[in-house]
């Protein structure tokens, strides 16, 4: 079968890229290997651990379980897309980095992201409910932890709690 | 880990989608949510021909009051809508209950019901409710459209009753009898893993507190899901007590026929099967005593 190409205009970390791609192409593969955005992580690809997750239109989604002709006319949010300006950190970032949130980092964003939506819609959440929301999101050297610590560090500082 | 080469067609139409699938068969494939159908193709396990994106008929997403108590559910609904509606909430609180069991959040932010129905993944928790809520599903095709049963609908592992040309559109729930209660519960190894072993229970009750109706459905039961409808047949017309309770778990651990896995070994999910059956159906029963 020759090869198909589909037209795609896609929004991605608010800045608009027309591409041209194949039917198979899966959205993981394409933001690393057509824009060059590789801090979305490709672990399992099938959907099973988490890292590759991203926003779409604002909702975090395996971005190795769609296909990039899927992205066509959406607006998509990489963790490249999280801090505010060169050389600052998203408050979620500041906090991974204050509590040890991460060790090898390679399921970082895929969390950042998951944590991101979970923390705009839970704004104070209990430790119960941040270690279900992060049950779609392995990670391999922490023990969850820190990651648990640093999410409710993050919630308290985003709800403006200044002794956190 | 990559799919074969297939043709991409976004759907414009529920006509042009349908038709597709009419031209196409078995070498076509309806991407809905695609958490079950791009992993597949993913492993290449699958390897349609052609790939019919419904993702743009908005038409098929809603969630819609059906007379006094009745949903009418289309099948692009996301599993994120089903659990968040304030509808699905008070009119099937089983559904609201069952769906956070259903993978994860950015899962279930993709996930649709219809793609999961008709995946027909045994051992997926939404086959079971619609066995226990009696749900009728809407098949549409070219040629034109029919309703199915649930129980008619489930026949095998990755197996239903849709044929070669039909799309699943909608779901519609029937409006829960008078003083129902329901409760949905399931043993997992981890949050988001498939059941070792899950059970939706129903109970309507008359205004003499004995039981109307009745329903014990299973996840991961069986090669379809399935109903355990001796148990549940011989609660009706009684005041339920704990003895009966033990006696309909007994009888679901037998009617079942679970297939056994690395998990959890045949036995181990009818004893799973027993412990939830007696804990869920209390739980409808109180539930349904106490009017809610």
């Amino acid at each position: 079968m020759t090869a198909e190409l589909h037209a795609i205009t896609t929004t991605v970390n608010g800045t608009r890229h027309s591409r041209r791609v194949e039917s198979r192409l899966l959205l993981s593969d394409f933001l690393r290997h057509e824009l060059g955005l590789t801090g979305t992580r490709v672990g399992c690809e099938h959907g099973v651990c988490g890292a590759c997750t991203i926003l779409y239109d604002g909702e975090p989604v395996r971005s190795c379980l769609m296909f990039a002709a899927q992205a066509h006319g959406h607006e998509l949010t990489t963790v490249e897309g999280l801090a505010p300006e060169r050389g600052r950190l998203h408050p979620l970032q500041e906090a991974f980095r204050t509590a040890h949130g991460l060790q090898c980092g390679y399921c970082t964003p895929g969390i950042l992201l998951t944590m991101k939506a979970f923390l705009a819609e839970t704004p104070s959440p209990s430790e119960g409910e941040v270690r279900e929301a992060l049950s779609g999101n392995l990670c391999r050297c922490t023990g969850y932890q820190h990651i648990v610590n640093a999410v409710l560090l993050a919630a308290a500082r985003l709800r403006g709690e200044s002794s956190a | 880990m990559k799919p074969a080469p297939f043709r991409y067609v976004a759907a414009d139409s529920l006509a042009s989608a349908l038709a597709l699938k009419a031209e196409h068969g078995d070498d076509a494939r309806f991407l809905a949510g695609g958490q079950s159908l791009i992993p597949a193709m993913n492993f290449r396990l699958a390897q349609p021909a052609v790939v019919v994106d419904i993702n743009p008929l908005g038409e098929l997403d809603f969630v819609r009051a059906a007379g006094a108590g009745g949903l009418r559910i289309g099948a692009l609904t996301r599993n994120r809508t089903l659990e968040r509606d304030a509808l699905v909430a008070q009119r099937q609180p089983l559904v609201r209950e069952a769906v956070p069991h259903v993978a994860h959040p950015q899962i279930r932010n993709r996930g649709t019901l219809g793609g999961n129905l008709a995946h027909a993944d045994p051992a997926s928790e939404l086959p079971a409710l619609m066995l226990a809520l009696d749900a009728r599903l809407h098949a549409k095709s070219a040629r034109g459209e029919r309703w199915i049963e649930a129980r008619e609908f489930f026949r095998g592992v990755f197996t239903t009753a849709l044929r070669a040309d039909e799309l699943l559109a909608e779901v519609e729930l029937p409006e829960p009898r008078p003083r129902t209660g329901t409760c949905f519960m399931e043993v997992a190894r981890r949050r988001g893993d498939y059941a070792m072993m899950g059970v939706a229970a129903v109970v309507a009750l008359g205004a003499d507190d004995r039981c109307t109706h009745a329903r014990l459905a299973y996840c991961n039961a069986g090669e379809t899901p399935v109903s355990a409808a001796t148990a549940a047949q011989a609660l009706v017309g009684s005041r339920i007590g704990e003895g009966q309770i033990h006696d309909v778990a007994a009888v679901a651990q037998r009617e079942i026929d679970p297939l056994g896995n690395v998990h959890a070994s045949k036995a181990f999910q009818r004893h799973l099967a027993g412990v939830l059956t007696r804990r869920a159906l209390q739980t409808a029963l109180d539930r349904a005593m106490a009017g809610r």
